[in-house]
């Protein structure tokens, strides 16, 4: 096969520019290894993440010609004819080259309050597979990280880290309102600390899900109609007022875990 | 020089199910607790298991209990297994895999509720419990949440370089460096939990990540532990073939399990040839026997795609040898026109895509290819069953990296419920261990700063080899000389090759700086490459025998005489090119309720 010119951004967090390799490649071959075979020849210290090399641990993820895609998941042959340019994820800090500093995320999930289920029974929990299948959905996301990678509240506006979720971590706030299981109430802390309305629904993120989770549809537009049925709807607010809570709510059970 | 330093009680070395499953328990305890990872958390080698973790709760078959699944590990284990292990695992798995839904984990479901279960290799009843092909997922992202959600702390992407004793030679911490900025960090510990995983990254085809160096096995030998079994490599039957680049990619068992068939390239199902005898009273003879089975098991006996995985695997090997292959060396996987497309895409989504997206093969519509892959290491350090205690003081170890539970042959399925039954058993006997007193005192600091010279060395040359080229020669050179079929031949060129290896490694030069260097990375993992992989040559060259993962061309059978022992491997000196003592260690002795378990089966 011919070669392939790779144009891969070369750097720190001090600033850095492209570098072009041309590259030997073989049938079948995805963006992953052609670059594992700069490592291995012309540059051994070009720094890029992975591990599974299988689309299934989310490392990877770089913007391919511009495009958020995991490495490892992208063929060559599909993509247009000419230089390939491969860049880091702009929303997160340049560690060096194609690695990212993701530590946003990890910050993000310790702020959310655990799931609080009632005691186990000796046998365990009974749930049916109806109930669920919509959590399950979400629990495929591998953490990539691209969603949020895309998500322009974050993206373009570098201040909103502070008090923005992001896509991953509203299908999370998402799966745990809707388990079976959980007696957790995190509707507040969604929409006060975790800017749920920011979200203005263009679907950057269901599009570039490599698990193809309807993150819009079957998250964050649930997520909030529940929000905004719990604080704006009269019904509920007096409901709430008069009856007592049977939910704890979440800035009491702060991250409690369950037993 | 003065490092970054930190002090816990436990620290816990990886964080893939058996790390993580230990921070839970030694946290839970009220100990100073912290985990290390070479990636970032939530990336381990557990999210590549894919159909499910073995535990005998009886939701699908009421007749399973832990009996039964002790009898059928030790049987897939070929009795090299410690017994003590088989034991408890087989008991705690259920209690374990329940535990999980308590912290968030949502299993597919029975009709009635209860957590589904399917079936795999070897395992005489429906006993998987999982989430489609993602299990693995499933299990890292729940304990992740729950270590999380407990405040522990996690440092990512952090390479240990060598453990360091105290004065007395108890394990008293170790030596890293933040693989981010390439400062050198030490952690003192009063114990030091191994959970590493494997060390399939030296074989060419293989399932395993780059992570896979088996520098925790080599860690602990260096400190002082033994390592058991180590020529017993699991070769999983079905890896893609095609295209090259996902050469070795796994392929779950669970597409056998749910109805898939293995043909040569003359379609015939070539799996009824290869019934070993100890298999031949519970396999099916005919097709049409074996299909009944999926439905009910008591209306045939199963099929033998389902036998163990060194069986299936060594049955590949003939048929491809025989010229039955595919055009890219493997076999095919047919589950096409025996399941329809809506059940494959449930049941199998991610294999779906994975041959979609990666070779453009259409699962619901032809078979696939699929050949032998370097899977797992069934060998590991040896350790105390109850406590997870290894022969240096203040080490344990859990999951892939210890040795023992699986023998010389490991069950699908029971992978994912040993890293959750032995995590939790290594953070108790760490607790333990912390909590009695007598632990380590302060790091040999002679130790660290040898450590840290020995992985600066490669800059400092003037010149010398690419890391990369000796990484490349190395898995060419075991998957021809020590991979799934052995002889004394190349067993002994092999010993030869690796004292090669060990000239060349002491002449890496690496380029650029030390901040977020892959070159170095990798530098730094070779010495460990190259020690586990002497282990697992001198057990194979000694193992003059057939058993498990271990197949020798030269003595195809199973001897009785090999059957006692496990070859254990010592080091003098500590070095990572200190020379190798390899010695029998006798079996544990099978209490009589446990070898009258095994004789009900027989």
């Amino acid at each position: 096969m011919a070669d392939v010119t790779m144009r891969v951004w070369r750097g720190d967090a001090s600033g850095g520019d492209f570098e072009e390799y041309t590259i030997s490649q073989n049938e079948g071959e995805v963006v992953l290894d052609v670059i594992h075979r700069i490592q291995a020849t012309e540059a051994p210290d070009l720094a890029c993440r992975w591990n599974c090399k299988a689309g299934k641990c989310g490392s990877c993820a770089a913007e391919i010609n511009g495009k958020p895609r995991l490495m490892c998941m992208t063929r060559m042959d599909q993509l247009p004819e000419g230089p390939v340019s491969v860049t880091p994820m702009k929303t997160f800090p340049i560690i060096r080259d194609l690695v990212t500093d993701v530590s946003f995320n990890y910050a993000m999930a310790e702020r959310v309050p655990a799931l609080l289920p009632p005691p186990m029974p000796a046998e365990g929990y009974r749930m049916f597979q109806e109930d669920v299948q919509r959590g399950q959905e979400f629990r495929k996301c591998i953490e990539c990280f691209m969603c949020q990678d895309v998500c322009h509240v974050i993206r373009d506006h570098e201040d909103n880290k502070q008090h923005y979720a992001g896509p991953r971590f509203f299908i999370r706030y998402a799966e745990l309102e809707m388990h079976p299981l959980d007696t957790n109430d995190r509707r507040d802390l969604i929409r006060e600390d975790m800017g749920l309305g920011y979200c203005n629904i263009t679907k950057c993120c269901t599009e570039v899900c490599p698990e193809h989770i309807k993150i819009t549809d079957n998250a964050i537009i649930p997520l909030k109609e529940r929000v905004v049925d719990a604080h704006y709807d009269p019904v509920a607010w007096l409901g709430r007022k008069i009856r007592r809570r049977t939910k704890v709510s979440a800035s009491s059970a702060a991250v409690q875990p369950a037993p | 020089m003065t490092y970054e330093h930190h002090d816990y009680d436990v620290l816990i070395i990886g964080a893939g199910g058996a790390g993580l499953r230990a921070a839970i328990e030694a946290k839970q305890r009220g100990l100073k607790v912290a985990i290390v990872t070479k990636s970032l958390l939530g990336k381990a080698h557990t999210v590549m298991a894919e159909g499910g973790m073995a535990a005998a709760m009886g939701n699908v078959y009421p007749e399973d209990n832990w009996m039964v699944h002790f009898r059928d590990t030790m049987r897939g284990g070929k009795y090299l297994n410690n017994n003590r292990m088989a034991e408890l695992h087989a008991k705690e798995a259920p209690a374990r895999v329940l535990e999980l839904e308590q912290w968030g984990a949502l299993f597919d479901r029975t009709q009635d509720g209860k957590i589904l279960q399917r079936d795999f290799g070897g395992h005489r009843y429906a006993r998987l419990a999982h989430v489609g092909d993602r299990t693995g997922l499933e299990l890292i992202r729940t304990l992740q949440q729950k270590v999380v959600s407990m405040g522990t702390e996690v440092f990512m992407e952090c390479k240990i370089l060598k453990l360091v004793h105290d004065a007395d030679g108890k394990v008293a911490g170790c030596v890293a460096y933040h693989r981010q900025n390439g400062e050198f960090v030490t952690f003192a510990a009063k114990a030091v939990i191994l959970a590493t995983g494997g060390a399939g990254k030296s074989w060419k085809f293989t399932s395993n990540s780059w992570e896979g160096t088996g520098d925790g096995h080599a860690m602990a030998l260096w400190a002082g532990a033994n390592l058991i079994d180590m020529e017993c490599i699991q070769f999983h039957p079905t890896g893609m073939v095609w295209p090259l680049s996902v050469r070795g990619l796994l392929v779950t068992e669970g597409v056998r399990g749910d109805g898939g068939v293995l043909r040569n390239s003359e379609g015939k199902r070539f799996m009824f040839d290869y019934v070993a005898p100890m298999f031949r009273a519970e396999t099916a003879e005919s097709e049409e026997e074996a299909d009944k089975w999926y439905d009910d098991h008591t209306a045939g006996r199963r099929p033998p795609e389902l036998l163990p995985r060194d069986e299936v695997a060594r049955a590949i090997n003939a048929e491809v040898k025989a010229g039955r292959g595919t055009p890219h060396g493997g076999v095919y996987l047919d589950i096409a026109t025996r399941r329809s497309a809506e059940f494959i895409r449930r049941r199998l989504p991610s294999m779906y895509h994975q041959f979609m997206e990666l070779a453009g093969v259409d699962i619901t519509k032809e078979a696939m290819e699929i050949g032998p892959t370097c899977h797992y290491i069934m060998g590991g350090v040896q350790v105390d069953a109850d406590t997870a205690a290894t022969a240096a003081l203040g080490l344990f170890a859990a999951g892939e990296v210890a040795g023992g539970m699986h023998g010389a042959n490991r069950l699908g399925g029971n992978s994912l419920s040993d890293l959750v039954v032995f995590g939790k058993r290594a953070g108790m006997g760490a607790a333990q261990y912390v909590e009695a007193g007598d632990v380590a005192g302060p790091m040999n600091m002679d130790e660290v700063e040898a450590a840290i010279a020995e992985s600066l060395a490669p800059f400092d040359r003037e010149q010398g080899e690419n890391p990369y080229d000796i990484q490349h020669d190395l898995q060419e050179m075991m998957q021809l000389n020590v991979g799934i079929i052995r002889t004394q031949s190349e067993l002994d060129t092999a010993r030869v090759e690796l004292d090669a290896f060990t000239e060349r490694v002491r002449n890496i030069k690496v380029k650029g700086g030390r901040a977020y260097n892959p070159g170095w990375n990798l530098a730094t993992d070779l010495p460990a490459m190259i020690a586990v992989c002497k282990t697992v040559t001198i057990g194979a060259s000694l193992r003059k025998e057939s058993r498990g993962g271990h197949t020798r061309e030269d003595f195809p059978g199973a001897d009785p005489d090999f059957a006692k022992f496990n070859f254990a491997h010592s080091t003098h000196g500590g070095n990572w090119d200190s020379e190798i003592v390899t010695r029998e260690s006798p079996l544990l002795p099978m209490p009589d309720e446990l070898k009258a378990l095994l004789e009900e089966a027989k």
